[in-house]
């Protein structure tokens, strides 16, 4: 049992890595919370279900399931085209409010602006999808026996192997690149960026494409293995923000490893308390990290 | 940006600016540095030192004067051109990025120009500056302070900028380091570059200068040769600490 609680936490926290990297980034390089980052992940999956359902109607390639998994290579169209709209909207969404009220207002202003942005992202996918929960496939699936009687689908194996790749990927992308070097340069000193020649406006741009493409990525994980639903951001919310303060404001590498702790801190919690205090979890490892290391695991100390 | 024809690398006619337009530090502050001299701002705390070379360097709003380079109007050229236009500034505190290695300070310091050519400006640097080339894969937090103006000194060189802005470069530093930088100074000036710089250690700072500028209460009061500021009684009793350090030897002599 202890096992596969903690197959499950893996499974939950990559998601929750995933979503938390562009929080993180945002909070360390925006220095604000968004806390209409995790509607970016309701987006995303919906996008995805759009793209995938478009992608499934062009020919069998695309809808017919690869080997055990539940879905065909129109997945895959669904998680670039998604990634692209959600990067726009997000890019929209800083332009017309963000962007605007940088200039002219305080941290405070920008959190509580995106609060009204959050329930406005909310309202439209209700509006537009309606309440109730849809599923990208109807395939059933059938559980892998791992060793230790852990139990798998193989659309969560797919979850995680594809959280490795993404993450592997922009690690490479903020080491080797210019640009990623660059995030990482405005991330600890605006100023010095500036006048070391850093387009930071560019830059910041970055920041919303990659944080929204990571959070789309993160909710079609989501809707692939648990269900879409226009509340699933904000069920989200609490779990990426503990991940993201847990790892350090602008860590990749503490944003998800944050998530993994976050997810099987949850998972896990349900062995000695009941299933409904599970949700007070990520509130308790905000306030113990906030309490013993402000910065998180691996922020910087100032 | 429009030529003109100017003897002069930097050329700052009235220039008035600050943190907020409305408030204003520096009035009518006028400046050249010509191409191989190196020209130090002296004055008190608050004068508006830094706050002059922060709006030549494109950080603060300038709003009235002219700031010219090379005969170019550069006013209100935002800091991050301002590296490609032939600005190269080192600020006086956090001037590297200390969570990124010296090589990644390098390369950010490059990020304007094309990526072959700034491979091949590193490796000049690196010829220059054995010490970067040697801990390239270090963070930078762990050089010492010394170490970090010649890190942050040559990002800025990485653009082969015309005008190197200096804020306060031998702040923090020992009396062996800040020889050591006013060297790598010197030698920027011999390469031709025009050197601007604010400096508390004012007496080895004019030292080694050309010509020196006095700003007080965000106004330029007396400039000139830095020989002759060196030798001013009325200067050395403001501004470069002539009457404390008689008062010291008075009371050296009184004790002995």
């Amino acid at each position: 049992m202890f096992l596969q609680h903690v197959a499950d936490g893996l499974l939950s926290g990559a998601v929750i890595g995933l979503g938390a990297i562009g929080l993180s980034f945002t909070m360390k390089i925006l220095r604000f919370a968004n806390f209409s980052h995790s509607e970016l992940l309701t987006w995303g999956a919906y996008f995805g279900l759009i793209f995938f359902t478009i992608a499934a109607s062009l020919g069998n390639v695309f809808d017919a399931p690869i080997g055990p998994l539940s879905f065909g290579w129109g997945m895959f169209v669904a998680l670039i085209f998604s990634a692209v709209a959600t990067s726009a909207l997000a890019l929209l969404l800083h332009k017309l409010v963000f962007e605007k009220l940088n200039r002219v207002a305080g941290h405070m202003t920008m959190v509580f602006a995106s609060f009204g942005v959050a329930l406005l992202l909310r309202h439209m996918v209700l509006l537009i999808f309606g309440p109730n929960p849809i599923y990208y496939s109807n395939e059933l699936q059938f559980a892998v026996l791992l060793p230790g009687n852990v139990r798998v689908l193989p659309d969560q194996v797919f979850l995680l192997g594809l959280t490795i790749i993404v993450v592997f990927g922009l690690h490479l992308f903020m080491t080797r690149s210019r640009t990623g070097i660059a995030m990482r340069g405005v991330s600890e000193n605006p100023d010095l960026s500036r006048v070391a020649g850093v387009n930071v406006s560019s830059i910041i741009n970055w920041v919303w494409i990659i944080g929204a493409s990571l959070a789309s990525v993160a909710g079609v994980l989501y809707g692939l293995t648990v269900q879409l639903r226009p509340e699933l951001g904000f069920g989200l919310i609490l779990p990426l923000f503990a991940a993201a303060i847990l790892g350090g404001a602008g860590s990749l590498y503490g944003a998800v490893i944050g998530g993994l702790i976050v997810g099987l801190s949850e998972n896990l919690s349900v062995m000695i308390i009941p299933t409904t205090y599970k949700p007070a979890v990520p509130f308790l490892l905000i306030l113990a990290i906030l309490y013993f290391r402000p910065e998180g695991l691996f922020g910087e100390r100032k | 940006m429009s030529a003109a024809i100017s003897k002069h690398v930097l050329e700052a006619t009235g220039v008035v600016a600050g943190y907020r337009p409305e408030l204003p530090i520096i009035h009518d502050v006028t400046m050249y540095v010509n191409a191989g001299e190196i020209v130090t701002i002296i004055g008190p705390n608050g004068a508006g030192k830094s706050t002059f070379i922060r709006a030549i360097a494109g950080l603060l709003t300038v709003t009235s004067g002219k700031i010219m380079l090379d005969g170019n109007d550069i006013t209100g050229v935002p800091a991050h051109l301002m590296a490609a236009s032939g600005v190269g500034f080192v600020p006086q505190t956090d001037n590297v990025f200390t969570t990124l290695s010296i090589h990644e300070n390098l390369v950010l310091g490059g990020i304007t120009l094309p990526r072959a050519q700034a491979d091949i400006r590193i490796a000049k640097i690196y010829e220059r500056y054995s010490i970067l080339k040697d801990r390239s894969r270090e963070k930078a937090g762990v050089l010492s302070g010394g170490q970090r103006q010649v890190l942050a000194v040559a990002r800025a060189l990485l653009n082969q900028p015309r005008l190197i802005l200096l804020d306060e470069p031998t702040a923090g530093l020992s009396p062996m380091a800040s020889g050591e930088l006013f060297t790598v100074v010197r030698d920027l000036a011999k390469d031709g570059a025009a050197v601007l710089m604010v400096e508390q250690n004012a007496k080895a700072a004019l030292r080694i200068s050309d010509r020196g500028y006095v700003l007080a209460e965000g106004q330029n009061r007396i400039g000139g040769p830095a020989k002759e500021l060196l030798e001013d009684p009325e200067i050395g009793k403001i501004f470069l600490g002539v009457r404390r350090e008689k008062t010291n030897d008075r009371q050296k002599m009184g004790e002995s």
